[in-house]
C-alpha cells in the first residue's frame, strides 16, 4: 500500500468516506475469499475420501458440517490470538 | 459467523477529527493492521485445523478447543523461540569477526 502518495489533499469529505468504505469492503470480500477457498480444500480432503460420480448425503452433510466446524475453529484461533497478543502486550 | 469480519475489539478504532490526510492515513493503518491480523488467523486455523480435527462433529468437542488453543499458543512460542535463537546465534557470529 502506497500510502504517501495518495493524493487525499484533493480528496472531499465524502469522497474520503467512499474511498474507506471501498477499502473496507474489498477487504471484506479479500477475506470472505480467503475463507471460502481454505474451507473448500480442507473440507474436500476430509470429506471425500474417494471421489464417485456424484456428491452422495453422506458427503454433502459431512462438507456442511465441517464448514460449520472450520467457522467455529476460525473464530476460537481468533479469541485464543487476540488473547494472547494481549498477554503479551501486558507483559511489556 | 457474526464476529467472523469485525475483529474490531482488539484494535483502537476511536476516530478523533484530525486533518482529511492524518485521518485516512490512520484508518490505512488501522486496516492494514487488521488484514495482517485476520491473514495470521488464516494461516493458524490452516494448520491447526490440520493438527486438531479428526471427523467434523456436530460440534467442535472440548478436546479438539484445548488443541487448537494449545496450537496457536506454542506456535507463537516456537516462533519467539526460533527468532530469539536466531538474533543469539546472530550476534556470537558477529561478535567473533
Amino acid at each position: 500500500m502506497a500510502m504517501d502518495s495518495l493524493p487525499s489533499g484533493n480528496l472531499s469529505g465524502i469522497q474520503k468516506d467512499e474511498l474507506m468504505e471501498q477499502v473496507q469492503q474489498q477487504i471484506a470480500v479479500a477475506n470472505a475469499q480467503e475463507l471460502l477457498t481454505k474451507m473448500t480444500e480442507k473440507c474436500f480432503k476430509k470429506c471425500i475420501q474417494k471421489p464417485g460420480t456424484s456428491l452422495d448425503s453422506s458427503e454433502q452433510k459431512c462438507v456442511a458440517m465441517c464448514m460449520d466446524r472450520y467457522m467455529d475453529a476460525w473464530n476460537l484461533v481468533s479469541k485464543a490470538y487476540s488473547n494472547r497478543l494481549q498477554r503479551e502486550r501486558n507483559r511489556l | 459467523m457474526a464476529d467472523l469480519f469485525s475483529n474490531t475489539s482488539t484494535f483502537d478504532d476511536s476516530r478523533k477529527p484530525k486533518s482529511g490526510e492524518a485521518e485516512l492515513q490512520e484508518f490505512l493503518m488501522v486496516e492494514k493492521q487488521k488484514a495482517q491480523f485476520n491473514a495470521q488467523i488464516h494461516e493458524f486455523n490452516d494448520f491447526c485445523w490440520d493438527k486438531c480435527m479428526d471427523k467434523p462433529g456436530s460440534k467442535l468437542d472440548s478436546r479438539t478447543e484445548t488443541c487448537l488453543n494449545n496450537c496457536v499458543d506454542r506456535f507463537i512460542d516456537v516462533s519467539l523461540l526460533i527468532t530469539n535463537r536466531f538474533a543469539q546465534l546472530l550476534q556470537k557470529s558477529a561478535g567473533g569477526m
